[in-house]
């Protein structure tokens, strides 16, 4: 009886504690919102939000409901947070790999790379790419464009838009594309196990991904047309350019220090992956007669990847989360648009930081609890 | 007379291959070089984009003919192997080189060069480098922010007090070497906050009080980072070990409270420390924008110490916890004497990291209204009478954390290194 | 055509300045089983990795079954496949389970169908008296067992010369006769083998010649009789009399 006393005292009193804190918390929020006469619910979310959004991925305008802002906000957080991710993990692999090399000059200048980035505050990069970079580019009537359709203006990056005929057909393709490979891959692991031969599926499945949808080009009557941007006058000395998709400088300066930023992490992970794998794998591999390529396949990288997989999704995490320093340059994420204009426009300040970080938390755990099962999922068996 | 392969260069002819190779391996950096640095074309007689390419041809000729393999001479063995193993490698060597050589005059000339230090207003920024008269003139702001110019004497007084005080440590002698732990935990704490509380806040004894508001620059970010570090560190500790804990209601609290904070953007939970926190506390009591500031940042940060903590005591073998137990220790004197010493040596790599994360993380206290060094640097910006000059202060706020984010760096490696030795 | 399956001539290495080689003539002849011996840092492993060009050697000459081992050997590969090791630290393949370890050569660089490749993997693993631990993980497995495993998984590459850098030396001591057993087994079958090991129960019982090495040169080298009765220099018999 006494151990079970013992045991229930410290729960209880923390128990406690924490309950009278949350308690105090709750009563005064009570009494200051009370006092300025501000309500606490949920229902504005389905006013009329009256301002409008630079940029949006959606239809949206200032006759939306806040809901809707909250959507476009989210939208362009993950924007930007999948974009990034892309470039830094390409550019993160490569450094990583980079610092791995033999070439004193590559490595070097890997590590050089990552030292410069890493230590310098990401904020302070977003804001040199964009006060500073960015700001140097020309005007939109002075630009030369690049391969005579992009235009790298100060109003942002002017690309073409595609104008597809009958998409659908090119989508089908791409399925059939897609299907073909998987049942080749099939086909061909059977092969293996029964006759011992082996096919390039890789060239096969590069080849039936190219070609597949070509012939749809050809034959399925897809044509694709481009609208390529115009310079275009609204006043006097202000150009810009109509027709094209434009990604506005925000965007750009934002994913970019994002991509340099968490590349360099990853960069690390990536290296930590390969070196953890001791050096008599590779010489086990090779005894037993395994091509370079073969060992590198079938048991560096197997190995590697289970080292490598956990902290960069880490940084994934942290690319997203830093996202939300686009408020320093009025890029409209979630965490602008919603914390920062709605929440300035209804003074529901409980409810709307409450809702932006309840989306990043919810965020967060869904990319841990994918981590949790991925790990339990590959993890080396051990006595 | 032997016929020379070209294609194959071998050991008989060394001599050959080897001068050939490097005259060409050398005309080709010559010309980059004279491109970049004093802009003479040597090769004006030919077309473009030939000129443009040449040097990499070249230079991919010259390499390939001095890969030779096992010639002799050691020196040439190693470069071989080293940067010169296949074409592949060739190219990317000479890319690197002439990158370098290409970016080193414009660098030079802006830095430098082109760039004006003297006088004190726009005018005197005439050359197209860098300005950084509008440096020399902002400097005091960026250090100290608004803080009155007459009164900086108390900033810094205070910091070289801390800086004095911190190194104690070394000349403690050996009776009072068992208070160290206790002077750096509580003692040297509470000095600094006294210090920073009469000194720089002022307001008592015959000092003029300064408003947090006006606090900014440089040292606003030393401030900041100081304190919640000593914060952010025990609290982390202690969620660390309730994390582990046996108490299901302990655990629990714990991993809600880590996971909480860690899922959440540090934008928001300062957007939360200046919106939400009035919110929470009764009407008249009044909390300063900085300390609510550093209370958000510590819990914050709190929890990826704990995490990181969590690790090293993971980490530790479950012998180290039976060994203890067998002796009679209980939870906390285990912990104490035991347990932490040594989880903590495994993990300063990464809490050298949280630390570093936290100091690059001030910056966005701007959000508060608070102006670190980024933040005065956008204010002066702004600044009718200097614009334009942004480059100029992001190049050297960048230089400023980059050297003490490399020295926080370097000397946590060093302190990895010294204590892997003493295992 | 010689009859010899490995020859080395004048072979030197260094690593940076440190000669580890000095001058070995070696000459190994079908179905031969040779010990090589000596104090650490003589050179023994890397004689043997030079064998399968796990190292270099920069002067010299080496021919492994009738292929000279040369920087251009683009074939390096079906060299080491008729070439067998066995490591010190086991080097199994951790996220394979053991049948796996066995087949992953056979199936990828013989191109042998999974299901011989798995007879062939089975009957080794039954060699070297394992094969009930087929389906489990290194992990999972004590020390002498990883290393029987990576006998097995050596052998499935059906090699004509197997090598061994010192396979008992990591291991505990009731799990090394396991281990010898097997490599005894291996000899009694006919393999050629080249052991580097401190094991001289071993190297009496199984060995034609015993090759004793010091400082990157090989010293002595004697029929094993003849060694262990007759060590004809200094330094071997200092050495002899230090672990025997």
């Amino acid at each position: 009886m006494k151990t079970k006393v013992k045991k229930i005292i410290p729960q209880l009193l923390t128990l406690l504690v924490v309950v009278l804190i949350f308690g105090f918390f709750t009563y005064n929020a009570q009494i200051n919102m009370d006092n300025r006469g501000i309500e606490f619910g949920f229902g504005f979310l389905s006013q009329e939000s009256s301002f409008d959004v630079q940029f949006s991925l959606i239809e949206y305008d200032g006759s939306h409901s806040y809901a809707r802002a909250y959507l476009v906000g989210l939208l362009n957080t993950l924007l930007v947070a999948f974009i990034g991710i892309i470039i830094a993990t390409i550019l993160g692999v490569i450094v990583g790999i980079a610092r791995l090399s033999p070439n004193y000059l590559i490595e070097r200048s890997a590590a050089f790379y990552v030292e410069f980035f890493r230590n310098i505050p990401l904020l302070l990069q977003i804001f040199f790419w964009y006060f500073a970079a960015l700001r140097a580019l020309p005007l939109p009537q002075d630009t030369e464009p690049m391969f005579g359709v992009f235009f790298l203006t100060i109003k942002g990056l002017f690309v073409p838009r595609f104008i597809w005929e009958n998409l659908d057909i090119l989508f089908y393709s791409i399925l059939a594309a897609v299907i073909s490979i998987a049942v080749i891959r099939n086909y061909a692991r059977k092969l293996q196990e029964n006759e011992g031969k082996q096919l390039p599926v890789f060239s096969i499945s590069i080849g039936l991904f190219v070609i597949l949808p070509i012939i749809a080009f050809l034959i399925g009557g897809v044509s694709l047309s481009f609208e390529v941007p115009v310079l275009k006058q609204i006043a006097t000395t202000s150009f810009i350019y109509e027709g094209g998709l434009g990604l506005p400088p925000e965007l750009i300066a934002l994913t970019l220090a994002l991509a340099l930023y968490t590349a360099t992490f990853i960069a690390e992970c990536v290296r930590a992956g390969i070196q953890g794998i001791s050096k008599g794998q590779k010489e086990a591999a090779a005894s037993i007669g395994l091509t370079p390529n073969q060992v590198l396949k079938l048991v560096i990288m197997p190995q590697a990847l289970r080292i490598i997989i956990p902290p960069t999704t880490n940084q994934y995490l942290n690319l997203t989360k830093n996202s939300s320093l686009a408020a320093a340059i009025a890029y409209p994420d979630l965490v602008l648009v919603f914390a920062g204009t709605a929440l300035m426009q209804t003074g529901r300040a409980i409810e709307i930081v409450s809702i932006t970080m309840l989306t990043y938390l919810s965020i967060s755990l869904t990319i841990s609890l994918f981590m949790n099962w991925y790990n339990k999922k590959i993890a080396i068996k051990e006595k | 007379m032997n016929k020379l392969n070209f294609l194959k260069p071998n050991k008989e002819n060394l001599s050959t291959y080897l001068y050939t190779g490097s005259f060409l391996f050398l005309i080709a950096v010559i010309d980059v070089f004279l491109g970049a640095f004093f802009e003479v074309n040597i090769t004006f007689f030919l077309p473009g984009f030939i000129g443009f390419i040449l040097p990499l041809i070249l230079g991919i000729a010259g390499l390939r003919l001095i890969r030779i393999e096992y010639s002799g001479i050691p020196k040439l063995d190693l470069l071989n192997k080293n940067i010169n193993t296949n074409n592949f490698n060739a190219i990317l060597t000479l890319l690197i080189i002439f990158i370098i050589i290409k970016s080193i005059p414009p660098i030079l000339s802006w830095f430098f060069i082109d760039a004006n230090i003297a006088g004190d207003s726009k005018e005197a920024c005439t050359g197209s480098g860098a300005c950084w008269t509008y440096i020399k003139i902002w400097l005091r702001r960026f250090i100290y922010g608004m803080y009155p110019n007459e009164l900086q004497w108390r900033i810094n007084i205070s910091f070289v007090l801390l800086i004095a005080l911190a190194f104690v440590g070394y000349f403690a002698t050996e009776k009072l070497k068992k208070f160290l732990t206790l002077y750096y935990v509580v003692i040297y704490p509470v000095i600094a906050f006294i210090l920073i509380y009469y000194l720089i806040s002022g307001g008592a004894f015959g000092l003029e009080w300064v408003e947090t508001g006006a606090w900014g620059g440089l040292s606003l970010t030393f401030i900041v980072s100081f304190f919640c570090l000593i914060f952010c560190f025990p609290l982390g500790m202690f969620l660390a070990l309730g994390r582990r804990s046996g108490f299901p209601t302990i655990r629990y609290i714990s991993v809600g409270f880590i996971e909480f904070w860690r899922g959440v953007p540090l934008i928001t939970v300062l957007f939360m420390s200046s919106v939400m926190f009035p919110m929470f506390l009764p009407e008249d009591f009044f909390m300063d924008k900085l300390v609510r500031v550093i209370i958000a940042i510590s819990l914050f940060e709190a929890a990826y110490v704990a995490e990181v903590i969590r690790g090293g005591l993971q980490a530790l073998p479950r012998g180290q916890y039976d060994a203890a137990k067998s002796l009679g220790m209980g939870y906390w004197k285990m912990h104490i004497f035991v347990i932490l010493p040594q989880a903590l040596k495994l993990v300063i790599p990464g809490i050298a990291n949280t630390f570093l994360a936290l100091v690059k993380d001030t910056p966005l206290i701007f959000v508060v209204g608070l102006l670190e060094i980024v933040g005065m640097l956008n204010l002066a910006k702004t600044n009718p009478k200097w614009l334009g000059f942004a480059m100029e202060g992001y190049v050297f706020a960048a230089i400023i954390f980059w050297i003490i984010c490399y020295a926080m760096s370097r000397y946590s490696y060093n302190l990895e290194l010294k204590y892997k030795t003493d295992r | 055509m010689s009859d010899k399956i490995i020859e080395m001539k004048n072979v030197n290495k260094w690593f940076g300045d440190f000669q580890v080689l000095k001058d070995i003539n070696l000459a190994v002849g079908q179905k031969q089983k040779i010990v090589v011996c000596g104090p650490s840092g003589s050179g023994k492993s890397t004689l043997i990795r030079c064998i399968n060009r796990l190292e270099e050697h920069q002067e010299g000459n080496i021919v492994v079954d009738g292929n000279e081992l040369t920087e251009d050997t683009k074939d390096i590969e079906k060299i080491r496949a008729e070439v067998g090791m066995v490591f010190q630290q086991f080097n199994l393949f951790p996220h394979l389970s053991i049948l796996d370890n066995c087949t992953l050569a056979p199936i990828w660089v013989k191109k042998m169908p999974k299901k011989e490749a798995e007879e062939l993997a089975m009957q080794q693993l039954k060699q070297v008296q394992i094969v009930d631990q087929a389906s489990k993980f290194p992990g999972q497995l004590s020390g002498g067992q990883q290393q029987r495993c990576a006998i097995a998984r050596a052998l499935c590459m059906e090699p004509k010369i197997m090598l061994f850098d010192e396979p008992t030396s990591a291991l505990d001591p009731e799990m090394i006769k396991e281990v010898l057993d097997a490599m005894v087994n291996l000899a009694k079958q006919g393999m050629t083998m080249i052991v580097v090991t401190h094991e001289m129960g071993f190297a009496k019982e199984v060995a034609d010649e015993v090759i004793f090495m010091d400082e990157g040169m090989i010293v002595e080298r004697a029929q094993t009789k003849e060694f262990f009765a007759n060590p004809k220099s200094d330094r071997t018999k200092l050495f002899l009399s230090q672990i025997l």
